[in-house]
């Protein structure tokens, strides 16, 4: 078991501090406070900063707490601002795999579609954005599953004695393959469904993730079976690195570093 | 090496961005950088032009990093631009002589005023097609010759350059005083007051009339034609298309035919029709101005229907009242309620431009009772962005003569799923966002690759658009026809609230 986190247990001490008092600090005053130097307090407020935890006035230099401090319980980023961020990204998938997009985020065990954008074939389509579709025959569902664990618990609380609704014969039944499949779309960082939600419908998504790499969303594509998957009936390599490039660029204009 | 891409520059009113599109008009990668708003004065608004190079020489090469490509790679670059903002710089040294002043900017309302007192006043609107406002660049130049010392007599030398945006970054592009090429192209000289709209040149009665000398002008060229090569930032790269970020925004929706049209909602929000190669007069408020022009074709002329504040009162709502912390969440807010509660936003912030152009409405909020909210507030910002849509399109279906039957919108607002219903609404016809929002850049970019061949012809680029979303009108006639009047009267309150000035 390693010991605490130097600069954890710092950030922590450099919030409670902002925390107290009129709330406005210098870089110094900081410093100072907490015996550290000048530019270790610096590089830590500035990643205070980064995710949102940390203000600093513009004209005086000072710091304060974030606005996503005070919004820590709520949404940690609005699905309108989330569409606003993804819209271009969303477009070249969709131009790019010849199919249509969806971003969806968690909701009460099912997934809200937050964006979608039509297949590029100009046939008749309506917008699905508002709708709910399942979570554990979706790709997009499935990598919200995966990656979000408040997501899981309302599913599980959702189908009474463990049974999850069938719309197919593929279908997930059990909570015990749900687990083993998801288990697979954290090892591959990504997720499909092949006529599970319908027959001769497919979908691949990976995560969209937010600053530290919390996945605050997914973001997929999905069409008839034949086109997203090859003779073997898995989806095509070419369209899974299409979305899961989408959902890096997102990720990246989002703040995530690492994905 | 194979040219597989082209890149825009949309040096825009907020920021500039710099995108690389594919052979099927798909974006590669996209960089951004916001530059300073400053307001020194009421009504006064500037930026600065050396940020706004110095941004562009961050995110040119980092859109090329971003895709892993090299200049090499890159057949041509477009540029599309915020129009009428004016800068003046020494051709020597490459330093603005003043901060750049924005279109929005409002300084030289006591000059216009007297200039269309003048006799002769009706020489600018036959020439150039335009009414005589703020808006426009020349009122701008002119008050800045005025105002520096000693200005006047360097512009005459050619010592001092004019441009808009396009202009400035394309002199430094190929080398600043090192033998910067001075070159504009028609549809932003079409928003100068000073381009003879059939001639496509500057227009001796025009410049006589403001009085500026054209030692400061610079060339103007067809949009789409390559310019020069660049020298720095993207060095080899060939400079081949400049369009005002409206113009390339019609482009990039490939509106190539007569009668068809687009609305782009960004600050502001702005609809143009394709008029095809004659100019026309507008007489219900719109503006006539240059939507293309192709190498040695003929001009494509557009009418024009500005709206100055859409967007930007989202801004507000966001920077000055601090009720939202991001644009987006405008609809969230929104949609905490049922409807506007009653309650109504003219953002008439600088006067009220197309069809009103009333210089001296200002903002009103009308309909306030205790019952209001905040989230009625954002509805009606929403819906002011709607209903300036629907006089605009009002008046360009009076002016053309026959009904447009579809809208396609592009821009940051089009992310707003609760306005695009709302227009959609209001308009009673349906509303469509092209698979490329960012349809400004995209304009740009195509305009430079048909430049140097890189795409073939217009057509080719048609079959690149596609529909991306639509939004389908479901508002009751009744409902409309008595939310509409209420804005009408709405409207009526925000005019004549600035005082004329005395004598
Ligand atoms: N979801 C949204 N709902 C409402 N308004 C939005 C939304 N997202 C962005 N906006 C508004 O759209 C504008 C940004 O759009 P866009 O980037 O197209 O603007 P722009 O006019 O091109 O900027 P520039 O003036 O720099 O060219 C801003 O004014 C912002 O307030
Ligand atoms: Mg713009």
């Amino acid at each position: 078991m390693p010991g605490p986190v130097q600069s954890i247990e710092r950030a922590a001490a450099i919030l409670r501090l902002l925390a107290q008092g009129s709330g406005r600090l210098g870089l110094t005053e900081i410093a100072n406070s907490l015996g550290l130097a000048r530019g270790t307090a610096h590089g830590i407020l500035r990643t205070l900063q980064l995710v949102g935890f940390v203000e600093q006035d513009e004209a005086t230099g000072k710091y304060q707490l974030g606005a996503a401090l005070l919004h820590l319980g709520t949404s940690y980023l609005d699905v309108n601002e989330l569409r606003s961020r993804a819209i271009n990204w969303a477009d070249a998938l969709a131009a790019r795999s010849g199919e249509a997009v969806r971003i969806g985020t968690h909701l009460q065990g099912k997934v809200l579609v937050v964006h979608h954008v039509f297949r590029p074939d100009d046939s008749l389509q309506t917008l699905d954005v508002g709708m709910l579709m399942p979570m554990h025959a979706t790709a997009i569902g499935k990598v919200l599953l995966a990656y979000d664990a408040n997501a899981a618990a309302a599913l599980h609380d959702a189908s009474h004695d463990g049974e999850l609704e069938q719309f197919t014969r593929r279908t997930v039944r059990t909570h015990r393959e749900m687990s083993r499949m998801l288990a697979t779309v954290r090892e591959h960082g990504w997720a499909s469904d092949v006529d599970e939600a319908g027959m001769g419908e497919a979908g691949v998504a990976a995560p969209i993730r937010g600053y530290g790499g919390l996945v605050v969303g997914a973001m997929g594509i999905s069409g008839a079976t034949e086109r997203i998957c090859d003779s073997g009936g898995r989806p095509r390599p070419d369209l899974v690195g299409y979305v899961r490039d989408a959902a890096r660029a997102v990720s990246r204009d989002l703040g995530a570093s690492r994905w | 090496m194979t040219q597989r891409y082209v890149m825009s520059i949309d040096q825009g009113t907020t920021s500039t961005r710099c995108i690389l599109f594919d052979q099927r008009g798909r974006l590669v990668s996209v960089t951004q950088r916001e530059h300073k708003q400053h307001f020194p004065r009421p009504g006064w608004v500037e930026h600065d032009a050396v940020e706004i190079w110095r941004n562009l020489e961050r995110i040119g090469p980092e859109a090329l990093a971003q895709a892993g490509v090299g200049p090499g790679e890159v057949a041509a670059v477009g540029i599309a631009n915020q129009r009428e903002t004016t800068v003046l710089w020494d051709r020597r040294t490459g330093v603005p002589v003043a901060p750049a002043v924005v279109w929005q900017d409002t300084r030289t309302d006591t000059m216009v005023d007297e200039l269309s007192r003048r006799p002769d006043a009706h020489v600018v609107r036959e020439r150039c097609g335009l009414p005589l406002a703020t808006y426009f660049s020349a009122p701008t130049v002119r008050w800045l010759l005025d105002d520096i010392p000693g200005l006047r007599e360097r512009a005459e030398r050619g010592d001092v350059l004019f441009g808009t945006m396009e202009s400035w970054l394309i002199w430094n592009l190929t080398g600043g005083p090192d033998g910067g090429v001075h070159v504009t192209d028609v549809t932003n000289a079409s928003r100068t007051l000073l381009m003879n709209l059939r001639d496509l040149d500057w227009d001796p009665v025009l410049l006589g009339f403001f009085g500026i000398p054209r030692a400061m002008l610079p060339e103007i060229r067809p949009s789409s034609e390559t310019y020069g090569t660049a020298r720095r930032v993207l060095p080899g790269v060939r400079i081949s298309a400049a369009l005002g970020d409206q113009q390339a925004a019609l482009f990039g929706q490939t509106c190539f035919h007569r009668g068809e049209a687009k609305c782009t909602y960004g600050t502001g929000a702005f609809l143009l029709l394709n008029t095809g190669t004659e100019p026309v007069a507008s007489t219900h408020g719109l503006l006539t101005t240059v939507g293309y022009q192709i190498g040695d074709q003929p001009a494509v002329y557009a009418l024009e229907g500005s709206i100055a504040i859409t967007g930007a009162l989202v801004q507000w709502f966001r920077d000055r009242l601090g009720i939202i912390s991001t644009a987006p969440e405008i609809e969230t807010l929104a949609r905490t309620v049922d409807d506007n509660g009653g309650c109504y936003i003219v953002p008439a912030f600088s006067g009220l431009f197309a069809p009103h152009w009333r210089s001296e409405a200002r903002g009103v909020i009308v309909g306030l009772t205790s019952y209001i909210t905040k989230g009625h507030l954002a509805r009606a910002v929403l819906e002011a962005t709607g209903w300036q849509t629907r006089e605009v399109v009002d008046a360009m279906n009076a002016d053309a003569g026959i009904a447009l039957t579809m809208l396609k919108v592009d821009g940051g607002m089009t992310a707003d799923n609760l306005l695009m219903q709302f227009i959609a609404d209001v308009l009673d016809v349906p509303v469509v966002r092209p698979m490329v929002a960012e349809t400004v850049s995209l304009g740009a970019a195509y305009a430079a690759g048909l430049a140097v061949g890189y795409w073939p012809d217009l057509e080719g680029l048609r079959r690149n658009w596609h529909r991306a979303a639509q939004w389908t009108p479901a508002m009751d006639p009744g409902r409309r026809e008595e939310e509409y009047g209420n804005w009408r009267r709405a409207v009526e309150r925000a005019f004549d609230w600035i005082k004329p000035t005395p004598g």
